[in-house]
C-alpha cells in the first residue's frame, strides 16, 4: 500500500463535525480507490478521539487526532501551526477542505505558509492517473464558465468544496481504522486573538449553506408581508429561507438570507425560486443547485434558462396550492 | 493609525450577460468597477479615519487602467493609493498575487491594519487576504462586519458566520476580510473628486518591489488553468402547465419522482 495519503480536515464547530466532512470522505473514497492513496480524516479539537468511528463510516482509513486546549474553537494562528507541522511532518498528496466559513479562511493560510496552490468552491475532483494529479474543476465568472485547475509541482494539492456538492455515503456503522495521535506543541505561537463571545442568530432557516431544500423569494413577491408566504412553503418542506439581493436592500428580509454573489453561495438539493427574475448576480449564488424549480409570471425571465423545472404563473395562486397539497400529502 | 486598503478593479457582473448560444460571457464593453466587497473594505477605513484620524492608503494591483480604482477611493476620502503593475505580474493565482502585494505593503512601512473586501466578485476565491496577512505575519480575521479601537495594541471586531457572529479581540497590526454588512460605501463629494483628478498615482513594478522572479506572474503561480469549458446545459427541463392547482401537483409529482421531497 501507497504511503501517500488524502487528508480531510475535519472541521468540528463547538464538538460537532460539519456535514461536509462526511461528503469529502465519500468522494475522497473514491479519489483513493483511483490514486492507490490513503484517505485521513485530521481533526483539530480538545478530544478528537471521539469523533474517530463516524468518520471510519464515511471512509477514512486513518483519523489524526491534534488535541490541545486551543482548539476549543477555531483560531487561525494555532490551527494553521498545528496543521502545516503535520502537514511537513507527513506528507500528504492532497488536503480537502469544506468551504465554510471556518474553511475558507484557515485553508488560504495554509496555503500560503506552504507555498502550494489551492482551489475554491471545487464543484467536481477527480484524479488524473496518467500524471498522478488531481484535477479541480470550479465555476469561474459567477458560474457562466468551468475552469480545470491543477497544481502539478507543489505539494499537497488543496481544494475546498461547498457543503452538499458530493453526496455522503455511509459504508457501514462500524467500519474501522487506525487512530494516530499526533503531538502538538503550541508554545511557540504567540496568542495574537481570541474569541470573546460567539451568537447563533434566528432559526434553523437561516443556516443556508448546509440546507438541503432552499425555498427563496424575490421582487415579484410584491411586499414583504408576502415572505410569510416563502416561509410557509420553506416550512412544510423543512427547508432554509433564501431572498433575493433586491428584498433584502428593501430592507423585505434579513441580510442572513441573501443568496447570490454578495450574499450566500448555496448548492441545495432542491432549489424553488418564487418571484426571483434572475439576475447574474443571484444566478452566480445559487446555479450549483442540484434541482432548480422558479415560479414566476414573467416566463421570459432569465431564471427559467437554468430552472430544471418551470411554472409560469401567479405566485399567489401556486405557493398556496403547493402548501395546501403537501399539507394533503402529509395527512 | 495607518491603514491599507487592498482594492480590485473587477468587471461588473450586473452588466454581465450571456451569449447563449456559446454560453460564453459578453464582456465587451462591460465597464470595469470597484469590487463591491472592496467597497465595504474602505468604508470601514474610513470610518476609522473619521473617527479617529488615520492615513488610509489605497493598493491595488493590475493593468495600468485599475488606476481609476484609486482615484475613486480618494475622492470618497482614502489619502493615497499606489497601482502594481507590470507584464511580468501576468498570469499571477492568488499565491503570486498574495505575494506581490504583499511587497508592496511592507515597502509602505508599517501599518496599523490592512483591509481586504471578503472575495472579489470575477474569482469568488476569498484567499489573497488571508494569504497576504501570513507573508506580513499579522494575524487574520475573515467575514468581518465591524471593528473599534480598543487601544493602541488592540482591536475589537465582531465577524460573520454561516448562522451569527463571533466577538474578537485582535492585536495591532492585524489584516481583516470584511463583509456587506460594514455599510455600504460614501458618495464622492466634490472637492475630493477634483483632488482625484489630480492625484500623482504612483506605479510600482518589479524596479520598485524587487521581488524574487520566481515567485511572481505564472511562473510563481503553484496553480495552473488546465481546461475552460461551458457548464453543462440542463437537459430535461421543462415548463408546467395548467391551471395553478395542476402545476402544483405536477411539481409535487416531479419532486417525488426525484426523491426530493
Amino acid at each position: 500500500m501507497s504511503t501517500k495519503e488524502i487528508w480531510v480536515f475535519a472541521e468540528q464547530r463547538d464538538g460537532k463535525m460539519e456535514s461536509v466532512v462526511y461528503e469529502l470522505l465519500s468522494k475522497g473514497t473514491e479519489l483513493a480507490a483511483k490514486s492507490g492513496f490513503t484517505l485521513a480524516a485530521v481533526v483539530l479539537s480538545e478530544n478528537g478521539a471521539p469523533f474517530a468511528q463516524e468518520l471510519f463510516n464515511y471512509g477514512a482509513k486513518k483519523v489524526y487526532t491534534l488535541d490541545a486546549p486551543q482548539f476549543a474553537y477555531y483560531q487561525n494562528d494555532y490551527y494553521s501551526a498545528a496543521f502545516c507541522k503535520a502537514v511537513r511532518d507527513l506528507q500528504p498528496e492532497i488536503t480537502l477542505f469544506g468551504a465554510t466559513t471556518i474553511g475558507r479562511s484557515f485553508a488560504p493560510t495554509v496555503a500560503s505558509i506552504l507555498h502550494t496552490g489551492l482551489t475554491a468552491d471545487c464543484t467536481q475532483l477527480d484524479f488524473d492517473t496518467e500524471n498522478g494529479i488531481l484535477l479541480q474543476t470550479r465555476p469561474a465568472f459567477g458560474g457562466n464558465i468551468m475552469a480545470t485547475i491543477t497544481c502539478p509541482n507543489h505539494r499537497p494539492q488543496m481544494s475546498t468544496v461547498r457543503a452538499n456538492v458530493f453526496r455522503k455515503n455511509r459504508i457501514s456503522d462500524n467500519e474501522t481504522g487506525e487512530i494516530v495521535s499526533l503531538p502538538v506543541d503550541l508554545s511557540g505561537v504567540p496568542c495574537r486573538m481570541k474569541r470573546l463571545s460567539e451568537v447563533r442568530e434566528g432559526g434553523a432557516d437561516v443556516n443556508l449553506a448546509e440546507a438541503k431544500i432552499i425555498v427563496s423569494g424575490g421582487r415579484g413577491l410584491g411586499a414583504p408581508e408576502k415572505f410569510d408566504l416563502i416561509r410557509e412553503l420553506a416550512k412544510e418542506l423543512g427547508a432554509g429561507v433564501g431572498a433575493s439581493r433586491a428584498t433584502v436592500d428593501a430592507g423585505w428580509i434579513s441580510h442572513l438570507h441573501q443568496v447570490g454573489q454578495t450574499g450566500k453561495t448555496v448548492c441545495p438539493k432542491l432549489y424553488i425560486a418564487v418571484g426571483i427574475s434572475g439576475a447574474i448576480q443571484h444566478l452566480a449564488g445559487m446555479q450549483s443547485s442540484d434541482t432548480i424549480v422558479a415560479i414566476n409570471k414573467d416566463g421570459t425571465a432569465p431564471i427559467f434558462e437554468v430552472a430544471d423545472i418551470g411554472i409560469v404563473g401567479d405566485l399567489n395562486e401556486v405557493v398556496p396550492e403547493l402548501i395546501r397539497q403537501i399539507k394533503a400529502r402529509k395527512a | 493609525m495607518k491603514i491599507v486598503v487592498c482594492i480590485k478593479q473587477v468587471p461588473d457582473s450586473d452588466k454581465v450577460t450571456i451569449d447563449r448560444t456559446t454560453n460564453r460571457l459578453n464582456r465587451t464593453g462591460v465597464p470595469a468597477i470597484m469590487n463591491p466587497f472592496d467597497e465595504n473594505a474602505l468604508e470601514m477605513a474610513l470610518k476609522l479615519k473619521d473617527k479617529h484620524g488615520a492615513e488610509v492608503t489605497v493598493v491595488t494591483m493590475g493593468p495600468p487602467q485599475a488606476e481609476q480604482v484609486i482615484r475613486d477611493s480618494i475622492a470618497v476620502g482614502a489619502d493615497n493609493g499606489i497601482l502594481i503593475s507590470g507584464r511580468e505580474f501576468g498570469g499571477a493565482d492568488t499565491w503570486a498575487t498574495g505575494y506581490t502585494i504583499s511587497l508592496a505593503i511592507q515597502k509602505l512601512g508599517p501599518v496599523d491594519l490592512v483591509l481586504f473586501g471578503k472575495q472579489a466578485t470575477d474569482g469568488d476565491t476569498a484567499q489573497v487576504g488571508p494569504g497576504i496577512a501570513n507573508n506580513l505575519d499579522i494575524p487574520v480575521l475573515t467575514y468581518a462586519k465591524s471593528v473599534e479601537v480598543v487601544d493602541d495594541k488592540t482591536f475589537k471586531v465582531v465577524r460573520t458566520t454561516e448562522d451569527g457572529y463571533e466577538e474578537w479581540e485582535i492585536q495591532r497590526p492585524c489584516a481583516l476580510t470584511v463583509v456587506k454588512e460594514a455599510g455600504e460605501l460614501r458618495l464622492a463629494n466634490l472637492r475630493l473628486k477634483m483632488k482625484a483628478k489630480k492625484a500623482e498615482i504612483p506605479m510600482w513594478g518589479v524596479a520598485e518591489l524587487n521581488p524574487d522572479p520566481e515567485l511572481i506572474g505564472l511562473k510563481g503561480s503553484p496553480t495552473r488553468v488546465t481546461k475552460v469549458f461551458a457548464p453543462p446545459v440542463k437537459s430535461n427541463r421543462e415548463v408546467l402547465q395548467g391551471t395553478a392547482a395542476e402545476q402544483a401537483s405536477q411539481l409535487i409529482e416531479r419532486l417525488s419522482a426525484r426523491q426530493l421531497i
